[in-house]
């Protein structure tokens, strides 16, 4: 009995390894740290009312953000590991598995938990606010697409120290994630995290594409949306397209695993490159649904602090449409060497290397932008400008991989991951930082302190070069992509100094990051007038923060950049419209659903991943009864009265 | 709003249908059919999967040996039927009728129940006759793609089952209405689907 | 919702009074009889021709193919009223279908030509 006790625990707590006893210590005692300062200054009810069952798209891209962060840190963490590893040649420190782990959990949380919440972050900031509306169409759906990726990411990080984490790659590839490879729970806890996500992720898609295209304020016709708008209109396009094959690839994976199919299989006619033909159909398009969002806040940041409209608006909508459109035709570029043969390989080289024509005029109409404009460097600028050079350098050398021929030499060598890591941290990373500066008085109230923030940007931006522009070099030595070491005498040794070097200083770029932030909240500058970069959209006419009705009155938009031609009409003396008498506003309930389903979902993937199926029958049953409830709810809002909205207004000096 | 203010203009002086009268159940409406798009998407996957492993029969049967062409015919007339008395519930519906609106929709649901039991009796003796999900790739995609349908379907009856019982208490509203018009579009969308499925999956099956 | 915009629903509101009955549907339910109609001709024509082979095994895939999308095209007009033009979907709807639908055949037919690696000859 004791032996069943025992050998079932070690099965079931990952033993054995100095640091993860080290996680082990540190995930107890944060928590007992939360549990104690909530109980303490009585902030239970607090976090309850106020966060875990709000519907505001405000508030819930707060949350977006903050999980953003943590997995950026977490993510960041594994990259140290990794640089550390692989500084010399055989480095005793991290072993095979360990190391094989740490580079699948890297790079599923940087793209599935790090840089798609920070889009949503963004989107559920910014996009209410740039079109004119008081919400999101379907403000309760957001907060159960919020939760789901939540406890998704914490099903995904469980696996850290119960059961083990998942060890096949962040594409998961079969055979190698099969069942006859892979018997441990990892891959499970992988595919349900990540399908638990994609559902919140897909209903986020159909969330904001609603949102765009039928609650912008009277006036503010398609052509006059704010191209962060724009860009995220796009963004959902693809998510609505890219995810279903997603969730497919990944049930399917999941019935080979659990209930023994043959899809992905080396037998009974199983075949396992349509998993990988099936993932980077979803693949693909989710890189241009991280990247567009980015580019949207390159044209804002870009247009505000160049004080000018931004140059040829009409042709960075067409193009952010067309890169939508032609991100569905390119993914087999990603396995270009599994020899599908002439004609294939030649459309899909062609088709990628279409997409960086509308890129390119993507960054010339930013330059152009900037050209004769009064450019002040701001943090949010300078992540901007930064990024130009960046992802050139990512662009050009993401065309050199789209030439089928010479990819069979590029295939899997770190020449690839440089490339990636350029476009992914030099575009979307800048760009969701850029976008966290740009939008944080609005979000909070007050200024992120600048000096710290210069700090962090050079640390951060020198640091990436010197991190990934020796692994273009490394690449074409030979060095391939997950090995977990290598010889002296290869050559290798001394890029891979340098390149760990540069590692480390992005890590010090982070901690200022988070040290910036950490003054800032204690002695950072208001901000009274809540417009402080001299905006253009809609979202700086409200006072910051913003009330949680946002619009007192609905903005009645003339012209493209709203708030600028409305500021430019005060200036002129021009007559102000008379202001319309106030009405009372629709809100929608706040609602403690979204949270309990996410954690029945939760309880769910847990049970699916140790075939616990009581477990998951329970919690399924669950889910089934919550969203029974939901559609038995008639009494789903309520109604803010004049008074009411007077008040706040006169709050914020604003009658 | 700019796009209400198009709705209107579009509206003129006709009456719109029931289910479009407040504006926040217009916004699910459209947001169901974007909804449509990502579940067409999901199918088209599981489709890609069937059409290039159906020829990798392994060591199992083949579809001329498991399809039974009496079975499936069934099968595809019993939910072209039941799409049918579900668009007579809407019709009623657009007229006002509650009580024929919900007799249509139950005879779609008891449509849909038959739909159903037969599915499960033409799996159950595929896996009597030794053909399970896991002996080849073929069965695998075939039950899969099959399955998945019929799990939208049986989802579809719950739901059309808890819609037919608000629209008993709460009587025929905008609200109830647009429940019932949203689960009719997904009650059409099935069929659609299914209609694939009878094409590629079986007609394809027992032609070669 | 907080969406509500209160001027348009008022304007809903005044739809309201014209009562439930929309004009377009009161002549009988004869859209949908044709349409239910032509949904049972064209499964009985698609199955006959199969059990019958009335052709080769690519002509007729390609004929009965032909049939299921046009059976699709009726379940969208004559039951999901997917040209509704008053509705507030429209016409977004119509165009995500449409960019669905050459996703969906981007899916299917890549699928099938990137995974028939190895039975060309060079």
């Amino acid at each position: 009995m004791l032996y069943n006790v025992e050998n079932f625990a070690s099965h079931f707590f990952v033993l054995g390894d100095p640091l993860i006893y080290g996680a082990d210590v540190s995930i107890v005692l944060v928590s007992l740290a939360i549990v104690f300062v909530l109980t303490y200054y009585k902030k239970w009810g607090w976090l309850w009312r106020e966060w875990l069952t709000t519907v505001d798209h405000k508030k819930i891209g707060i949350m977006y953000m903050i999980a953003a962060l943590l997995m950026l840190f977490r993510g960041g963490v594994d990259a140290i590991l990794m640089r550390t590893q692989l500084i010399m040649p055989n480095m005793p420190f991290l072993k095979a598995q360990h190391y094989n782990e740490i580079f699948t959990t890297h790079g599923t949380i940087m793209i599935l938990f790090m840089a798609m919440p920070f889009i949503f972050a963004m989107m559920n900031i910014a996009v209410p606010l740039q079109i004119g509306a008081r919400d999101v169409a379907f403000p309760y759906l957001n907060a159960i697409s919020f939760w789901l990726f939540f406890f998704a990411a914490m099903l995904l990080n469980l696996s850290f120290v119960i059961g083990g984490s998942p060890d096949a790659g962040w594409t998961s590839y079969a055979p190698l994630a099969g069942l006859t490879f892979d018997k441990g729970p990892g891959e499970n806890y992988y595919l349900l995290a990540l399908q638990i996500t994609g559902i919140g992720s897909m209903a986020t898609g159909i969330n904001f594409f609603v949102t765009i295209m039928k609650m912008r304020a009277p006036g503010m016709t398609l052509m006059r949306m704010p191209l962060f708008t724009w860009s995220i209109l796009a963004a959902c396009i693809i998510i609505i397209f890219a995810f279903p094959p997603l969730t497919a690839a990944l049930t399917l994976l999941l019935m080979d695993r659990l209930a023994g199919a043959h899809f992905f299989t080396i037998f009974d006619g199983g075949n396992p490159m349509m998993y990988v033909n099936m993932f980077w159909m979803w693949g693909h398009p989710e890189v241009y649904i991280v990247v567009l969002p980015a580019f949207g806040v390159f044209s804002e940041v870009v247009a505000t602090f160049s004080k000018k409209r931004t140059f040829g608006y009409a042709s960075m909508v067409a193009s952010l449409i067309a890169i939508a459109v032609i991100s569905f035709f390119t993914w087999v570029h990603h396995f270009f060497t599994m020899g599908a043969g002439p004609g294939v390989n030649s459309f899909f080289a062609v088709a990628t290397m279409i997409i960086a024509i509308p890129t390119g005029v993507k960054v010339f109409n930013w330059l152009f932008t900037m050209y004769q404009g009064r450019i002040r460097t701001k943090l949010p600028m300078l992540w901007a400008i930064a990024f130009i050079p960046n992802f050139a350098i990512g662009g050009a050398s993401g065309v050199m991989l789209a030439v089928a021929p010479a990819d069979y030499q590029f295939h899997n060598s770190y020449f690839l991951v440089a490339h990636f890591h350029q476009v992914l941290i030099g575009g979307v990373v800048f760009g969701m930082l850029a976008g966290m500066y740009y939008w944080w008085p609005k979000m909070f109230g007050f200024m992120l302190n600048e000096r710290l923030g210069r700090i962090a940007f050079w640390f951060f931006n020198i640091g990436f070069y010197v991190c990934f522009l020796p692994q273009y070099w490394l690449g074409w030595m030979g060095m391939t992509r997950r090995i977990y070491t290598y010889l002296p005498g290869m050559g290798w040794t001394f890029w891979n100094i340098i390149s760990t070097f540069g590692a480390y200083l992005m890590g010090v770029g982070f901690v200022f990051i988070v040290l910036q932030i950490l003054y800032s909240i204690r002695y950072g500058e208001r901000d009274l007038t809540g417009d402080p970069w001299d905006g253009r959209t809609l979202e700086w006419s409200l006072p910051s923060p913003v009330p949680h009705y946002n619009f007192a009155r609905i903005p009645e938009v003339t012209g493209r950049d709203a708030w600028w031609t409305m500021k430019e009409a005060k200036q002129k003396g021009e007559m102000q419209p008379e202001l319309e008498p106030l009405k009372p506003i629709h809100m929608p309930n706040d609602s403690g659903r979204p949270f309990i389903l996410s954690v029945l979902f939760f309880i769910f993937g847990f049970g699916m991943v140790f075939t616990w199926y009581p477990m998951a029958a329970v919690a399924f049953i669950g889910i089934l009864l919550s969203l029974i409830l939901r559609s038995f709810e008639y009494d789903t809002d309520h109604t803010l009265s004049v008074d009411e909205i007077r008040r706040t207004e006169a709050a914020y000096g604003r009658v | 709003m700019a796009m209400a203010d198009s709705f209107v203009k579009s509206q003129g002086s006709q009456s719109v249908p029931l289910e479009y009268t407040h504006e926040e159940d217009a916004l699910r409406i459209f947001g169901f059919w974007i909804f449509l798009a990502t579940d067409l998407l999901l199918f088209a996957s599981l489709f890609a999967t069937y059409s290039v492993l159906y020829r990798h029969v392994g060591h199992g049967p083949g579809p001329l040996q498991i399809f039974d062409i009496t079975g499936f015919s069934a099968e595809t007339f019993i939910l072209l039927t039941s799409s049918f008395t579900c668009g007579l519930a809407t019709y009623s519906m657009h007229r006002g009728q509650k009580a024929a609106m919900m007799a249509w929709m139950i005879v779609t649901i008891l449509l849909g129940v038959s739909f159903i039991s037969l599915e499960l009796s033409e799996f159950a003796s595929d896996i009597a006759r030794g053909a399970t999900l896991q002996t080849s790739a073929f069965l695998s995609a075939f039950f899969t793609l099959v399955g998945t349908h019929g799990a939208h379907v049986s989802f579809g009856i719950v739901w059309m089952t808890l819609i037919l019982i608000q629209l008993a208490i709460h009587g025929l509203t905008p609200t109830t209405a647009r429940k019932a018009f949203i689960v009719s579009l997904y009650w059409h969308f099935l069929d659609v689907v299914w209609i694939f499925i009878f094409t590629i999956v079986y007609l394809l099956g027992v032609m070669s | 919702m907080s969406t509500i915009d209160d001027g348009i629903q008022e304007h809903a509101h005044s739809y309201h009074h014209g009562g439930p009955s929309a004009g377009k549907e009161d002549h009988g339910p004869w859209k949908h009889i044709i349409g239910f109609v032509i949904s049972l001709l064209f499964t009985a024509l698609a199955l006959w021709m199969v059990v019958a082979h009335i052709a080769h095994a690519s002509m007729l895939f390609a004929v009965i193919l032909a049939l299921a999308i046009a059976q699709a095209f009726v379940q969208l007009f004559f039951f999901m009223h997917i040209s509704e033009s008053h509705a507030p979907q429209w016409p977004f709807h119509v165009w995500m279908l449409t960019l669905g639908l050459l996703f969906t055949i981007t899916v299917i037919v890549g699928s099938i030509w990137i995974m028939s690696f190895g039975t060309e000859s060079y």
